[in-house]
């Protein structure tokens, strides 16, 4: 009896993340919604530029590689070639944060009917630990070697908070994968930012906070301790903006 | 004779995009060429197309890279600083062959430059544009009439190689009026069997990307790519020849500096000097070919050109040291008059060019 299967719309490429970084749950998670929705055959995701960048090997829905920053662009351009798409982008917080930051507000401002799941792990991974847009004050990092001083480099960007500003977005949600109940909501939201495309709903967002054990010089177990040490705290989980829930 | 309309350049263009087939338009307003935009936007809506106005030049062409993703045409239009926005964007359509129309209607440069007409994008566009090896199909216009006919080529070249077909205009061809036809064939897009439509379940999954981690898979891309574009200088080279028959003196120019030419070149018919023209319609592919045959015959070259001498870079590697080849041009949106190419050719007829 099988009890525990791999699900359908994830490929059976060997994800290249490091040991205890939690792309691979959020792959899973988007994975299962795809399956449960039964969109697979319909969905095409955007890869970013950052430690994800191969995402398109790890679905296997039509996927495009989208310059830094650009998904929700390209996504746009999908998603008005056929509505009848279901389009995701998956990036990380330089990508969408910074290099992206034009591209996710104005998708947002636009209410583009569009899933956008966003990896805040506090650094940029691929290119070995710099300081992203989203790491923490006085976080130390490769271009940060001294910690964040904010008076040099500013504050943080709350990204959920800053988009819930805005009229255009439907649904905005931040979770985290630390632990197992996380993890379960982080599901529930990822598959209520799928379901609201699906039903022409608009624009829909879940900030992931997530770790980045090499990058952060920590143990898998410590990283996880620090999301609710560290990032939780400054970056709390919740829902943002849910435009239905209001009605 | 089918019936003409009195049309702006940049009108006859969208025109001719919505003839052909295009159903999307990402752009972002920039003079001399937002009459591209406004018409999209007026036509676009009431025949089931998708006209949006970008947040950037950046986003118009990543927006642009996602519905040729999907097999669709798909233009964006521009100008300088706005094309050199789009740099990105185009080395990506490059690395990933998707088709795509870019139209990039010039103004003087460099920086913000002004407004006025110009051709100092020669390079940006024949060269590349941007980083990595890579070309795109480069059509000048010189009429109206042109600006509308290389459109609708233009989408069937891009979908035909699977590259990016730039209509380099300037802001001359973008602005003026002239009466056009546009009843013309328009070509069905081709099957598209790489485009992600979705698997429907019944296929392995598309992929588009310029991402090779491999250097031998990205060198064999490379190759692959340049292949492509061998077979294209050898088949879609397009050009102009006026009084090129008996010419000792060849004037080398496209889109308005061609216009102004041409009357430069009647004047000096009249005073008997033998002069003609070869007007480059492909920017690239350039017609090497043609003024190297030239080169046998003629006795001097002269680039008319609205920049500092771009072109005529390609000309001296055409000509390839058997004549000399001269500039004359304007720059930062001057144009230059007929008299001024006149004097050019009446210089090197005295130099002996006749």
């Amino acid at each position: 009896m099988i009890v525990f299967d791999k699900p359908h719309a994830l490929s059976d490429a060997p994800l290249h993340y490091c040991p205890g970084c939690t792309h691979g749950i959020v792959h899973r998670l988007v994975a299962e919604v795809m399956d449960e929705l039964g969109i697979e055959g319909r969905a095409i995701g955007i890869a970013p530029v950052g430690c994800s960048v191969m995402a398109y090997d790890y679905f296997n829905c039509d996927m495009i590689e989208a310059a830094h920053g650009r998904a929700p662009a390209v996504a746009t351009g999908v998603k008005r070639s056929d509505p009848n798409n279901i389009v995701f982008t998956y990036q990380g917080d330089g990508d969408l944060a910074s290099i992206g930051m034009a591209e996710t507000v104005h998708s947002a401002a636009r209410n583009e009917n569009i899933t956008v799941i966003f990896i805040n792990n506090a650094i940029y991974g691929m290119t070995g630990g710099q300081m992203a847009p989203t790491s923490l004050p006085g976080q130390v990092t490769q271009t940060s070697p001294y910690g964040r001083d904010v008076s040099l480099c500013g504050y943080p960007i709350k990204v959920c908070e800053m988009l819930s500003q805005l009229d255009g977005p439907e649904y905005l949600e931040r979770v985290a994968v630390n632990n197992v109940k996380n993890v379960k909501n982080a599901k529930k939201a990822i598959k209520k930012a799928f379901e609201n495309q699906v039903n022409g709903k608009g624009f829909s967002l879940v900030e992931v906070i997530s770790s980045c054990p090499t990058n952060w010089g920590m143990t898998p177990a410590k990283a996880l301790a620090w999301i609710d040490e560290k990032m939780i705290p400054y970056y709390p989980l919740g829902v943002y903006k849910d435009r239905s829930a209001n009605q | 004779m089918s019936e003409k309309v009195l049309m702006k350049g940049n009108e006859a263009i969208a025109e001719a995009a919505i003839l052909a087939g295009y159903r999307h338009y990402f752009g972002y307003p920039i003079t001399p060429q937002t009459e591209i935009a406004a018409y999209m936007a007026k036509r676009m809506p009431k025949i089931g197309g998708t006209f949006l106005q970008a947040e950037s030049e950046v986003a118009a062409i990543n927006m642009v890279y996602g519905v040729s993703a999907t097999g669709k045409r798909v233009m964006t239009s521009s100008s300088s600083p706005g094309i050199s926005l789009k740099g990105e964007g185009l080395s990506y359509l490059a690395g990933a062959d998707l088709p795509a129309l870019v139209v990039n209607v010039q103004r003087g440069g460099p920086g913000l430059g002004g407004i006025q007409p110009s051709q100092s994008d020669y390079f940006q566009a024949t060269k590349g544009g941007a980083h990595g090896d890579f070309h795109m199909l480069v059509l000048a216009p010189a009429s109206v009439q042109e600006m509308a006919e290389l459109t609708v080529k233009g989408f069937a070249l891009a979908d035909k190689y699977r590259m990016t077909s730039m209509i380099l205009a300037d802001g001359t061809m973008g602005q003026m009026m002239e009466p056009v036809s546009l009843d013309f064939e328009t070509e069905q897009a081709p099957e598209k069997p790489w485009a992600v439509t979705g698997t429907k379940l019944q296929r392995k999954h598309n992929i588009v990307n310029s991402l090779f981690l491999k250097p031998e898979e990205l060198e064999r891309t490379n190759f692959e790519r340049y292949e492509r574009y061998k077979y294209i200088e050898e088949n879609e080279v397009m050009y102009e020849e006026y009084m090129m028959e008996d010419a000792e003196i060849c004037i080398a120019a496209f889109g308005i500096a061609a216009r102004v030419s041409k009357n430069a070149i009647n004047e000096a018919r009249a005073k008997g000097i033998k002069v003609g023209m070869i007007r480059p319609i492909t920017l690239w592919p350039f017609p090497t070919k043609q003024f190297a045959k030239a080169a046998e015959t003629v006795k001097q070259f002269i680039s008319v050109e609205l920049s500092m001498g771009q072109m005529i870079e390609d000309v001296r590697l055409a000509v390839n040291g058997k004549a000399p080849v001269t500039l004359c041009n304007r720059a930062g949106g001057m144009i230059p008059s007929p008299e001024q190419v006149l004097a050019a050719i009446e210089d090197a007829a005295k130099k002996g060019g006749n």
